[in-house]
């Protein structure tokens, strides 16, 4: 039987005021940092064509389903630090961490790497536990966590070495490594502590530049914490040529998976030309909220879903 | 049906084994693709297995049909329901019925799933009224928080109850849990 409306707005009440809270901590870490806070369009013409990212339309655009294209080429005509809230839509995506439409925190800082923005992702929510009354230690969903930083950092293929068996940079099997990943190697993560999972095969290097000096591997990096994907960071991929290669193939590829036609981003390949070194990363907040929250599901941190229009 | 239409409840077979899905979890890496991880009850031995699907994968959806029925008996661990417009009789096991079994009432009507000609499962109404036949005698006075003591309804069924309910009483259960909900009459 499904809960009355009026009783679940106000069963969740000290949810949503603890996710206000939590954006005030982000909006002042940011400001003090000298980030600018901006707004991008949440509809529009293009979008980074990704195999496993389902869009929805409106009309012949599209409605974001990350606000990446647009800060890259605000960091392109010269911002140096940025960051934004926004409301991001996945089609399909619904069960307990997922909503089709959610908010992501993306930021972005010139002259740094994935590493270097992976440091701003711990200090960050390092700095948001004391303001809410935490330790360095939350409670998530009966599992103690403990958020001093450095948080351990495992690179994608020792992790798949050590929980699955095998190695997903010397071989190339994405159906392989979705599968294990949320079969073997996530359920691996220690429940105690983040996971930083590191160095992604070239394949899966979607924005991010390949490493110098190993070329097999992306500087691509992705947060866990109590078994939820958090954040993915890149160090920003800024050549051009290799961006519209891979923009190609990924449309190509969609083409023969879904049979969608998406354009390719012009505007924003033509400013990766741009873009200086930077990194940046995408970090979903209804999840962060989740997680101080003690929240088991997306359900208990967002007013309306797509279960309760 | 496409993987991502299955729902908890949804009815599937696999190598013609039917199955209820007793929990369907979506989970996806960020730029992965979607995995389904389904929680499968069989419907005729009780046996409980977990598969792993991934999006674009398909399931053989069951095709099930009602029928109104009524509870007449049971024997041993057979309960036996009647077509109430065919007459036919149905029988399911106390295995498959699982919890259900403690709220059934001679002639109570319920809803039964078939499968073609074979039963599968029932639906009760969500809570129902039954008489207290023997609870224990409270010793506690009246407290702020009600004490909770141990009865038997008319069906045979153990439940706690608040130390007020007497012998006689008819009290309302939830059948999806099997607790107390509240008291509906006062017996003599």
């Amino acid at each position: 039987m499904a809960e009355d409306e009026h009783r679940r707005l106000a069963r969740l009440a000290p949810n949503l005021r603890r996710r206000a809270q939590i954006y005030d901590f982000i909006r002042a870490f940011f400001k003090e940092r000298d980030f600018l806070e901006v707004e991008t369009p949440i509809r529009a013409p293009a979008i980074a064509p990704e195999p496993f990212i389902v869009p929805f339309q409106s009309e012949d655009w599209f409605l974001a389903a990350s606000p990446e294209l647009h800060m890259k080429r605000l960091l392109a005509a010269g911002y140096e630090k940025l960051f934004q809230f926004s409301h991001c839509f996945r089609k399909g995506e619904r069960g307990r961490w997922h909503n089709p439409e959610f908010i992501m925190l993306e930021w972005y800082r010139q002259g740094a790497d994935y590493l270097g923005i992976i440091e701003d992702t711990e200090q960050l929510i390092a700095s948001i536990a004391p303001k809410l009354g935490f330790k360095n230690t939350i409670t998530y969903q009966g599992k103690k966590l403990d958020l001093t930083f450095p948080w351990p950092r495992i690179t994608v293929r020792d992790a798949y070495i050590k929980s699955a068996g095998w190695d997903p940079v010397a071989v190339n099997d994405s159906v392989r490594f979705d599968m294990d990943f949320v079969s073997k190697v996530l359920p691996a993560f220690s429940p105690e502590r983040p996971t930083v999972l590191i160095d992604y095969p070239a394949p899966q290097a979607s924005l991010a530049r390949l490493k110098p000096g190993n070329p097999l591997v992306a500087e691509r990096a992705e947060v866990f914490i109590g078994g939820l994907e958090l954040a993915n960071a890149y160090s920003e991929l800024i050549d051009a040529r290799e961006q519209a290669s891979r923009f190609r193939e990924a449309v190509e590829e969609i083409r023969r998976e879904r049979g969608q036609d998406m354009p390719l981003p012009d505007s924003f390949i033509k400013a990766v030309a741009r873009l200086p070194e930077c990194g940046g990363i995408a970090l979903g907040i209804d999840r962060l909220v989740m997680l101080f929250c003690d929240a088991a599901s997306i359900d208990d941190v967002m007013a309306f879903t797509a279960d309760n229009t | 049906m496409e993987i991502s239409g299955v729902r908890r409840n949804s009815k599937i077979l696999i190598d013609g084994a039917l199955y209820n899905v007793e929990e369907a979890e979506f989970t996806k890496p960020g730029k992965g693709r979607s995995v389904y991880r389904l929680r499968l009850k069989n419907l005729r031995d009780g046996g409980i297995i977990d598969r792993t699907y991934r999006s674009g994968e398909k399931v053989e959806e069951a095709s099930m049909n009602t029928e109104e029925e009524q509870y007449l008996y049971h024997e041993g661990d057979q309960y036996y329901f009647m077509n109430t417009k065919t007459f036919d009789q149905h029988p399911l096991s106390a295995d498959l019925l699982g919890i259900k079994k403690n709220f059934l009432k001679e002639g109570m009507e319920v809803v039964m799933l078939m499968m073609g000609d074979e039963p599968i499962d029932v639906t009760l109404p969500i809570t129902i009224d039954l008489k207290v036949i023997e609870t224990e005698i409270s010793t506690k006075t009246a407290t702020i928080t009600p004490q909770m003591k141990s009865s038997i309804v008319e069906t045979g069924y153990r439940i706690d109850t608040p130390s007020f309910i007497k012998v006689g009483d008819v009290i309302k259960v939830d059948t999806r849990s099997g607790n107390y909900v509240e008291r509906v009459s006062t017996g003599k």
